[in-house]
């Protein structure tokens, strides 16, 4: 080979190429390589340090959760076909995964209720800021309103963003769980470009989407159809029986997609759902499958307006992202086939039935009551009176993990002693009683929090 | 006509010419292939009503009126419209729709700046242990420090490999990276005091640098190529000014040449205030024999999916790390892993100068398991040796063609040698043989290869850009030089046939145009 190139060694090519200053003179500080079986045991040996739902019975949510998932998932999300290709540049060959991006769009919008969907996006959070930037690019606003019951670490990336594209954010407080509709239309105006929320929310509880989506078009003062854009970040796997948003006056529909299909993975990979109302397909960020046909008449997909994207529009772009989330949204839309259309609506009325009988059976605790009384489908809101780190910790030693730390997460004073317990079909009455046992006695066996300390709801 | 090595010429049995097709130039498939024949229906056009594969766990708490959980203007009304299927229907359907994909396991994919390396199944075993795969997010650090030693080993690593010692695994690709990048650029102009809106990017640049400075909230100003592929320095000298906040880098370029001016690009960049940048996509050249820190680089954007073998997915997931040098560190995303003093690892959130969060949790930990996997396989060593072989397979492949005459229409566009890729010009194929790189590209479809990247970087005519990876065997590269040696000659002879092509695939030529000027993008439902 080195013949054919015309160089005595290797080490040519380089010095040809790279000034020696900047080469490494040395080898790189690393470990020497290993054989397979040494490398697996190594990372067998890490993950057994690691308490994962399958060592402890976890009652942690908060944005990703602990959904059982079917294991052709795995056999097909394995498969050479679809793990190891690119994406789709070469459309004859690609007719697979361009055909799971088309199906995907249609779950997703079939879901939602909303007529476009991309093909998914990096991950919940991330999208809800590309949401933002698609609401500044169609109103050119200046403002932000999002309501305190996204998730904390959603609030945290949009402001990142908001701060790269220059947008203010002003954040609306809620009131027993839910967004504050006076306040909400109070800080809504006509300088308002997208208004944010969650459904369900942080907290666990059901917002009155399309209150907050009506109050959101009446309070910019535009006229109808001009006001700040509607987001709505949801999660797709409520939606078997909350009304969808785009029944709700919702404009974009954002989310996490984990709950369908993805593993926890320690927090990634996973997708971000991106589905619209029609006027925003040309400014979608991300890949979007369409269907044609090709020279023979056949059906066949290919990626679709592309003039949107950074490869084509360079610095005029409705977003940097380049690929989409393909992989794992093959596993979303695995399953949610897998599901079906009457598994969805049985599988969220069985986690209705649940949480609802966990919330009960919790709050007739001594020391344990609701943070809020409204609706709930898969989470809710505890306030413990007792220290909670040191709750949790109490239950962990009986191989119980009670759920997620509030104040931790959002910081708020007024989340204080606040527990979020999530209830997935993989957590059964027995599971539920168990946790009741544990907890009730942490929290006996706690301090109190002092009365002066304490805050009230 | 080029003297073309007919010796290792591949015979291609999906054409044959019928002298009465109805098609111009009398060129046509011997038939259609079953997957051609097999009209493409998606999952919702099959089944039937009451079908399924999913059945639910008993409800074993009392029942209740979903009403009364859930009062009806937040109900949905009726169940979404999703497939009716039974488990057997779904495993057909995808495996079958699966088989219409081409991917890295089945053939060579060289395209380029994606670099496209073998994905070891070891990964995939690791990835998937219940303790990786199934570990919540939130759960406490001193239950996941199997997961956060992991994350600092890989982030030590990464370090060691750009010569950058700060890292952050948090951005979810390339381009995520990139943000986060601008993003801390900007943080750090801003923290001394400063206003800096114009981000330098040559214009051989990937389409995410100028997409990712316009979502950042600054300006692109556009940097011109010299004759040798470089940056233009005098160009760069006119435009460097205190206005600027960062010069953004591949280094080996889009062009796969490496700037040899680099030092002095990255002291004129230095001297007026601003940040280097560096695009990690091309970083396969380079791993163990050369590094952006030493370069002078202050920020680097790592692809995980490119050098570190997380697999494609068809398009995602990647994972973007991002290590920066000393100055810019104060400003990193949260969390970063941070190691106490007892040894114990945990997420640091408190970071009172970071940019803030770019996502949810910290990061694509599935990733990371994959490429830590394959950074232990390796070792130091075995990082510069595949580096090594990367750069030998891609000048071998520029000689071979080269040998077989090819340049004479496909001329290299720039240099003489390369380094993980080249980029060929088309410009005179098309003049001699009328046909055009996207033919040629068409046409390699039914020679069973991935065709490389085509049309970028968009400085060069037609361009074709070519990344072998280490991954491929001398009989592989040989096999594809041949081939595109073939296609010149039939060109030659009938530029008909390449543009058609191709014939053997499962659909032929698509209307991209029509899809886009009435875009169809879900599945009609019946009523």
């Amino acid at each position: 080979m080195l013949e054919a190139i015309g160089v005595a060694s290797v080490g040519e090519i380089f010095e040809r190429q790279i000034p020696e200053a900047v080469r490494l003179a040395r080898p790189l500080a690393l470990a020497a390589g290993k054989p397979e079986q040494e490398v697996f045991e190594h990372l067998r040996g890490l993950a057994a340090r690691n308490t994962s739902t399958e060592d402890e019975l976890s009652f942690l949510g908060a944005g990703m959760y602990d959904h059982y998932v079917p294991a052709l998932i795995d056999m097909l999300m394995e498969r050479s076909e679809f793990l190891t290709p690119y994406t789709p540049y070469q459309p004859e060959i690609s007719q697979g995964g361009l055909q799971v991006m088309f199906e995907y769009q249609t779950a997703i919008s079939e879901l939602t209720g909303l007529p476009v969907s991309n093909a998914s996006t990096y991950e919940g959070p991330s999208a809800v800021a590309a949401a933002g930037y698609l609401a500044k690019l169609h109103n050119g606003r200046r403002r932000f309103v999002v309501s305190a019951g996204l998730h904390p670490h959603t609030i945290e990336t949009l402001r990142t963003y908001a701060h790269g594209y220059g947008m203010e954010v002003v954040e609306v407080p809620l009131r027993d769980g839910v967004t504050d509709a006076g306040a909400w239309a109070e800080a809504i105006d006509g300088e308002t470009s997208a208004a944010i929320f969650a459904q369900p929310n942080f907290y666990g509880a059901v917002e009155d989407a399309a209150a907050l989506s009506a109050a959101a078009g009446a309070a910019s003062g535009h006229p109808e159809g001009e006001g700040p854009v509607v987001i709505a970040q949801v999660d797709p796997l409520t939606l078997g029986i909350l009304r969808p948003p785009g029944e709700c006056g919702v404009d974009v529909a954002v989310g996490e997609g984990q709950s369908l299909g993805n593993r926890l993975d320690f927090g990634g990979p996973s997708f971000g759902l991106f589905a619209a109302r029609e006027a925003y397909l040309r400014r979608m960020p991300g890949r979007i499958a369409g269907e044609t046909k090709d020279v023979d008449g056949r059906r066949g997909f290919v990626l679709t307006l592309q003039t949107r994207e950074q490869h084509i529009r360079r610095e005029k772009a409705t977003s940097n992202i380049c690929t989409a989330q393909a992989l794992n949204a093959l596993g979303g839309v695995v399953y949610l086939s897998w599901l079906g259309r009457r598994g969805i609506v049985e599988l969220g009325e069985l986690m209705l039935a649940r949480t609802h009988y966990a919330r009960e059976r919790l709050t007739s605790l001594h020391g344990v009551e609701a943070l809020h009384s409204q609706p709930v489908v898969r989470e809710f809101a505890l306030r413990l009176d007792a220290d909670v780190a040191e709750v949790r910790s109490r239950c962990a030693e009986h191989g119980v993990n009670a759920g997620a730390d509030l104040q931790a997460l959002t910081g708020r004073p007024e989340d204080r002693g606040g527990l979020l317990v999530a209830i997935t079909e993989r957590r059964t009455r027995a599971d539920i009683d168990r946790l009741a046992e544990v907890l009730g006695a942490a929290v006996a066996a706690s301090e109190p929090v002092p009365a002066e300390e304490a805050v009230a709801v | 006509m080029s003297p073309i090595d007919e010796n290792h010429l591949h015979s291609d049995p999906s054409i044959e010419v019928h002298p009465d097709s109805s098609s111009p130039g009398a060129v046509a498939v011997a038939g259609p292939s079953p997957q051609q024949r097999d009209a493409a229906r998606t999952i919702f056009q099959k089944g039937a009503p009451g079908r399924r594969a999913f059945m639910c766990p008993e409800l074993d708490v009392p029942e209740v009126d979903v009403g009364e959980l859930l009062p009806e203007r937040f109900r949905r009304s009726s169940p979404p419209r999703l497939p009716e299927v039974s488990e057997p229907e779904i495993v057909r359907h995808y495996v079958g729709i699966s088989k219409r994909n081409f991917d890295l396991d089945s053939g060579f994919y060289p395209l380029g700046s994606c670099t496209m390396k073998h994905n070891p199944r070891l990964h995939e075993r690791a990835a998937a242990l219940p303790g990786h795969a199934r570990l919540h997010p939130l759960q406490d650090a001193e239950r996941s420090q199997g997961a956060l030693e992991l994350m600092w080993n890989l982030q030590e690593a990464l370090a060691e490999v750009s010569g950058l010692p700060h890292v952050s695994l948090q951005p979810s690709a390339g381009s995520h990276g990139e943000l986060a990048g601008v993003l801390l650029t900007r943080a750090y102009h801003e923290d001394r005091g400063e206003t800096r809106l114009k981000v330098l990017t040559p214009d051989t640049a990937h389409g995410t640098n100028p997409a990712t400075v316009t979502m950042a909230g600054l300006q692109v100003v556009k940097l011109a190529t010299n004759a040798d592929g470089g940056i233009d320095l005098n160009d760069l000298r006119a435009k460097a000014d205190r206005d600027v906040a960062c010069l953004m880098l591949t280094n080996p370029n889009t062009l796969g040449l490496f700037d040899p001016n680099i030092k002095e690009i990255a002291d004129i960049v230095h001297d007026v205030g601003a940040t280097l940048y560096y695009d990690g996509a091309n970083l396969n050249a380079v791993m163990g024999l050369s590094r952006p820190g030493d370069m002078g680089f202050d920020i680097v954007h790592f692809n995980l999916h490119k050098s570190f073998t997380q697999p494609h997915g068809g398009g995602g997931p990647g994972s973007g790390p991002i290590a920066v040098s000393d100055r810019v560190a104060p400003y990193l995303p949260v969390p970063v892993v941070a190691r106490d003093e007892d040894g114990a690892f945990r997420l640091d959130h408190d970071r009172p100068k970071t940019i803030g969060r770019l996502r949810g949790f910290q990061g694509n930990y599935g990733c990371f398991v994959r490429s830590y996997a394959y950074i232990c396989s390796l070792g130091g060593d075995g990082l510069k040796d595949a580096s090594e072989v990367a750069v030998l397979n891609a000048n071998y492949l520029l000689a071979r063609l080269r040998r077989l005459g090819v340049e004479e229409h496909l001329p290299l566009a720039y240099g003489e040698l390369c380094m993980h890729e080249f980029v060929l010009s088309g410009g005179p194929m098309k003049k001699a043989l009328k046909i055009k790189t996207l033919d040629l590209a068409k046409r390699l479809l039914d020679y069973g290869f991935h065709p490389p990247t085509v049309y970028f970087p968009l400085l060069v005519d037609e361009a074709l850009m070519v990344e072998p990876t280490e991954t491929e065997t001398r009989e592989t590269l040989d096999g594809f030089a041949e081939a595109i040696a073939a296609i010149l000659t039939e060109a030659a002879d009938d530029p008909e046939i390449a543009l058609h092509a191709p014939y053997s695939t499962p659909v032929r030529r698509l209307d991209e145009v029509g899809a886009a000027k009435h875009p169809v993008i879900r599945q009609v439902m019946e009523a």
